[in-house]
């Protein structure tokens, strides 16, 4: 029964992603563009060569840190909707502690880049997660209002205090032991695909066999029921949010040692906010985020091959996400069509 | 020079008047939608459509007062999705919103460019005209602020003060404040819920992209990419520090809108704050009113849950 | 041709696979008192939802005064001048009494925009004194008595001109004196020429009020007789299906030393503004203390304070003589303290969780459950399987989550779940509320088992045959205070009655 069910939530999933690159393919036709060419260069970007997987993969990372920092707020029933925020306060702080102690060797630095970036994302995450369990002030406002006071802060400190020489506002660029080891030579594809797919597995193991993931979800699932049974639920909530933030920090941090060296301001096309859909694809399970972030990794690399050789601008995916989340959150859609088509009649659960 | 002269004076509350009509606009539209029961995050997307497509009617047909029609169109039919996924679907409301906002923004952007080529912001389009008021410009000090103002700010107040009479004393308004508490309730005293809340919900789309055509058609008079930037989010705040009541939630808009005229005005004046932190005040201000709020404030019981009649 | 106000015909409803009601003749005649008789889950509500518009029926037909009838709302259900009265209340809280009534039918005036505040309390007025319920129709529902929410409920269906009004389950929540008076209403009604249909379990009241009754059980028919024809024990049996055994064997027993206090306890509800007034209990082991009251007079708040979810304003709280006002609910739960919670569904289970997750609920840092950093799942279920079986708790799938289990079912898991993990002190509210007759006895074996290993148990409950037959002390609140305390024998049903509507015991 378990695994019907998880096999009808893949299935909703994947008619979810269907429905939306089918109506995407609406859009492009009503806009005068060839659907199939359009699908053909999107397909090509992703997987083409070695490069262009080796971007699709690239793309994958932060969304995987991201989708899963969501879903880890989504289990304990609180929507971050800020790890965008958090990402560049991760990012700030890992670039931050590269360049502090660039006379460290590789093999500290990099744990230690990576922990401050992770710390940062926490501390920016738990001010509203304190927020909501001491005053109720809901995390989905206060979260948003956290992106753009820390997106402004961080901007601050970096033209003050820390910017190079130059028109660009960056911060110069991190010492080559600081950086991660590349996996594709000249595809800046680099080990933090391993350590991405570490936290996946660590967050799997968390959330399903310890007590700690056993209170996170109750609180998520009952909050009453944890209140009853004994669980702190204030602290529940302020440890998901640090847990999240810390998630969506390595999203910047890694980001900084391993692709762009150093911080730029505004470097994220807004990975937090497709974080969100990536959680709701992946029905906010560690394995699932895995799948839909490299979903969204395709449709990112692939969206910028559309662009560059079909002529459709790429934010035609941002529509297919909007989509996609509109339809695995309301999984009735289907049912819908479902009994209408009579294509899946005889399944009467 | 005087600063806190400057601040409080005549033009930051004109300026202010300004600022607040998309914000207060989709506010009374979130108090709609949130009294029948259905959050409303979405309301960023439907200022940020409403926006679009004024300047995209404007832009066609030549004139401003097209541009507002379309503005209501859009927001109707975003509403209208809105509410099939929230009330028909039963679609989790917080992430169906969000979903609405990506989509909103998407296509926004994607359209821009299909339309005018370019990415950043539209070419100019016809704007709405000032309307003066000849009575309203003899009253003593609030004359000149009153007196000009593009005609969505003359509605915005009719609307706010018409919201709270529909809201409160009207039968229409006593069932969606009942389908809001009760849903079962309403239900089995013959109220239509269903239809209900697809009235309010609608209703708070064709609310927020009013507001959202004051932005492109009668403050800027172009679209730009994601020219919302927030507002939603903010009246959505605005609407819980307002008690779920178009005068609250309207007072509760003019506290941001003035905050952010004096951001602007204090951005101005080459003073020594970094601008990055003028810039934070209205941010801050929306969470420092929220963590206050919240404590004291009773939302509708049956706020974000999801009941069907005839099972 | 005498005139069938209601008569419904082969009446069929599926949930899922549970048939709620398998092919239902049900007829009532005009001006009636007809009691739709059954225990939980036999189909009553079911039956009357469906002929008020609530639910779709799968097949059936229904007429209305001898004249079919398609209802396919409330709205519906409304204009064929039918009334219901909830079990749950479906009233909001924060609006007032006439807020509540004209919703749906409002008076108005200004070109029909605006509500006609004075019209609507001239006619909810009149209602209020024909039937002389002497309530403020300015009063907001948050600040009346359940019984008061009662009336309100009953002139909802008035103002809207009802002529059969259907009252489901309305004495669960009512005293015996609250229960006499709304007899007393129905009465009235019947006077003047409406119909009733009366849902209930309780026999003596049905052979008190009823006209006709109709039986129900397992979702069918078993018959409708005349209450002239028949006796309480003729209708349990049609009721149950089986001889009902209505005596539970309790051993004398001498309690031992006391293992739990509660001294000059005080607190007030910020929300509701009820006041616990220096609360004086002290629990022996081997012993069942009974709380008997009418819900709301503090038994909640009493329930939460010891459980440790809410802090009282003063007064202390002893454990093993062990000063435990301070300490968190998990430390409570591991210093022997089980809860049974009053409201199962919201404290008591993780609907979406599996049965052996809810299980495990209270435990999971419990080493017992642990294999070093891992819950141990092999043991956790090979453990949730001996409860179940133990505690005879009826499932459909391994896999099953708590949602879909049955009320009882759902009942005898939590007490499962409680009584297992070796508690000293049983805190036991409403233990049987809305579960069937079957799992009430084995809930009350469970309790006075409980008693038999020298444990001490708390219960609070609204079911006085259940506080008789189970306690060896009772107390009884009322309004926060405790108005009276005795050994079990020094009172009688009646006098309890008494007591929980607020009557003292002198004044009799």
């Amino acid at each position: 029964m378990a695994f019907n069910k998880n096999l009808k939530e893949i299935l909703y999933s994947v008619a979810a992603i269907i429905s939306a690159l089918l109506l995407g393919a609406l859009l492009i036709k009503l806009s005068g563009h060839s659907a199939l060419k359009a699908y053909y260069y999107l397909f090509y970007g992703a997987f083409g060569s070695t490069y262009n997987i080796a971007q699709t993969f690239l793309k994958t990372i932060p969304l995987i840190f991201t989708g899963l920092a969501v879903a880890v707020g989504f289990q304990s029933g609180l929507f971050n909707i800020g790890a965008e925020g958090q990402l560049y306060l991760g990012a700030f702080a890992a670039a931050l502690a590269a360049i502090i102690f660039s006379n460290l060797p590789g093999f500290i630095l990099i744990p230690l880049a990576l922990a401050a970036g992770a710390l940062a994302g926490s501390l920016w995450a738990a001010v509203p997660g304190i927020l909501r369990a001491k005053t109720g002030a809901h995390e989905v406002i206060t979260t948003i209002m956290f992106n753009y006071i820390g997106i402004l802060l961080t901007t601050f400190l970096l033209k003050n205090y820390f910017k190079e020489e130059g028109p660009v506002d960056q911060t110069k660029k991190i010492a080559e032991q600081a950086r991660l080891p590349e996996l594709v030579a000249n595809t800046r594809l680099t080990w933090a695909l391993f350590i991405a797919i570490f936290v996946i597995i660590i967050i799997y193991y968390l959330l399903n066999h310890t007590a700690y993931g056993y209170d996170l979800q109750l609180v998520g699932e009952n909050i009453n029921a944890a209140e009853y049974s004994g669980v702190d639920s204030d602290k529940v909530i302020i440890n998901t949010m640090l847990l999240s933030g810390g998630i969506a920090g390595l999203a910047g941090s890694t980001m900084v040692l391993g692709v762009l060296h150093r911080f730029i301001t505004n470097f994220s096309p807004g990975y937090g906010f497709t974080g969100i859909a990536v959680a709701v694809l992946g029905r906010n399970k560690p394995l699932g985020v895995l799948f839909a972030a490299f979903l969204f990794g395709i449709l990112e690399s692939g969206g910028m091959s559309m662009q560059l050789f079909a002529k459709i601008p790429a934010d035609l995916m941002t529509i297919v996400q909007g989509l996609v989340i509109l339809f695995v959150a309301a999984p009735s859609i289907f049912k819908i069509l479902k009994n209408k088509s009579g294509i899946f009649r005889g399944d009467n659960s | 020079m005087n600063v806190l002269g400057t601040i409080f004076s005549i033009n930051t509350l004109a300026a202010a008047i300004r600022l607040v009509v998309p914000i207060a606009l989709a506010a009374v539209g979130g108090a709609f939608s949130e009294r029948s029961g259905v959050i409303n995050i979405g309301l960023e997307g439907m200022i940020l459509t409403g926006a679009f497509a004024g300047a995209v009617g404007s832009y066609y047909s030549g004139s401003a007062f097209f541009g507002v029609l379309a503005a209501l169109a859009a927001g109707a039919i975003l509403g209208l999705l809105f509410s099939f996924f929230t009330i028909d679907l039963e679609a989790d409301h917080v992430v169906a919103g969000v979903g609405i906002n990506i989509l909103s923004l998407g296509f926004t952007t994607w359209l821009m460019q299909v339309i005018w080529g370019q990415k950043g912001a539209s070419p100019q389009v016809a704007g709405l005209p000032e309307i003066k008021i000849p009575i309203l410009a003899d009253l003593p000090l609030l004359g000149d602020l009153l007196a000009s103002n593009s005609p969505i700010v003359y509605l915005m107040f009719i609307i706010v003060i018409s919201s709270w009479y529909l809201l409160f004393k009207t039968p229409l308004g006593l069932r969606i404040r009942f389908t809001g508490e009760h849903p079962e309730a309403a239900d089995t005293l013959g109220i239509n819920i269903r239809f209900i809340k697809y009235f309010s919900v609608t209703l708070s789309g064709v609310l927020a992209a009013l507001g959202g055509s004051y932005l492109s058609l009668g403050h800027l008079n172009w679209f730009s990419s994601n020219m919302s930037a927030g507002r939603g989010y903010m009246a959505l705040a605005a609407n819980i520090f307002g008690q779920w009541n178009p005068l609250g939630g309207f007072a509760a808009s003019m506290l941001f809108a003035f905050t952010d005229a004096v951001q602007m005005r204090l951005q101005g004046m080459n003073l020594n704050i970094a601008s990055e932190f003028i810039q934070m005040l209205p941010y801050v201000l929306t969470v420092l009113i929220l963590a206050g709020a919240v404590i004291r404030s009773r939302p509708p019981a049956a706020l974000g849950s999801h009941y069907k009649s005839n099972k | 041709m005498t005139i069938n106000a209601v008569e419904m015909k082969n009446i069929s409803k599926s949930f899922g696979s549970v048939k709620a009601n398998d092919s239902i003749d049900f007829s009532v005649k005009k001006g009636e008192i007809h009691c739709l008789l059954g225990e939980n889950g036999a189909g009553k509500s079911t039956l009357v939802k469906i002929l008020f518009g609530l639910y779709n029926k799968d097949q059936g037909q229904i007429k209305i005064n001898n004249k079919p009838v398609k209802i396919n709302n409330p709205a519906g259900a409304i204009k064929e001048k039918m009334g219901m009265i909830h079990q749950h209340f479906m009233l909001v809280d924060r609006f007032s009494i006439i807020e509540n009534i004209i919703a749906g039918q409002e008076p108005t005036r200004t070109w029909g925009t605006s509500i006609d505040k004075k019209k609507a309390a001239v006619k909810v007025k009149e209602i209020s004194q024909n039937f002389g319920f002497d309530l403020d129709p300015e009063a907001l529902i948050e600040n009346l008595s359940v019984g008061e929410q009662q009336r309100v409920e009953i002139m909802k269906a008035l103002y809207r001109e009802a002529e059969i009004l259907i009252l489901d389950e309305p004495t669960a929540v009512l005293t015996p004196q609250e229960t006499e008076e709304l007899f007393e209403i129905m009465e009235s009604l019947k006077e003047d020429n409406k119909t009733i249909i009366f849902i209930t379990h309780k026999l003596n009241e049905t052979m008190e009020i009823a006209d006709r009754i109709t039986i129900l059980r397992d979702g069918k028919k078993i018959g409708t007789v005349n209450k002239n024809d028949t006796t309480p024990q003729k209708l349990a049996n049609m009721m149950v299906g089986r001889e009902v055994l209505l005596d539970l064997e309790k051993s004398s027993k001498n309690p031992g030393k006391e293992i739990f206090s509660i001294k000059n306890l005080s607190y007030k509800n910020p929300v509701s503004g009820l006041e616990l007034n220096e609360i004086n209990i002290s629990f022996k082991k081997g012993e069942i203390v009974g709380l008997a009251g009418v819900e709301g007079n503090g038994q909640l708040e009493l329930e939460e304070i010891i459980a440790g979810l809410k802090a009282p304003d003063s007064g202390e709280i002893l454990f093993n003589s062990q000063k435990i006002t301070k300490v968190s609910t998990r430390e409570r739960r591991n210093m022997g303290l089980a809860h049974i919670p009053s409201d199962r569904n919201k404290y008591g289970l993780v609907g979406n969780f599996s049965l052996a997750k809810n299980i495990l609920l209270g435990s999971e840092w419990n080493p017992e459950f642990k294999n070093k950093f891992m819950i141990d799942f092999d043991y956790l279920n090979n453990y949730t399987d001996q409860i179940l079986k133990e505690y005879d708790v009826r499932f459909s799938g391994k896999n099953s989550r708590a949602s879909e289990l049955s009320g009882g079912n759902q009942q005898k898991l939590i007490i499962g779940r409680e009584l297992s993990r070796g508690a000293e002190f049983v805190l036991a509210a409403q233990p049987t509320r809305g579960v069937d007759i079957g799992a009430i006895e084995f809930i009350h074996r469970q309790l006075l088992k409980i008693r038999e290993e020298d444990k001490a148990v708390f219960l609070i409950s609204a079911e006085l045959d259940e506080l008789m037959s189970l306690s060896d002390r009772i107390l009884v609140i009322y309004e926060g205070n405790i108005v009276a305390r005795g050994k079990v024998e020094d009172f009688d049903q009646e006098e309890l009655g008494l007591l929980m509507a607020g009557h003292s015991r002198e004044e009799r």
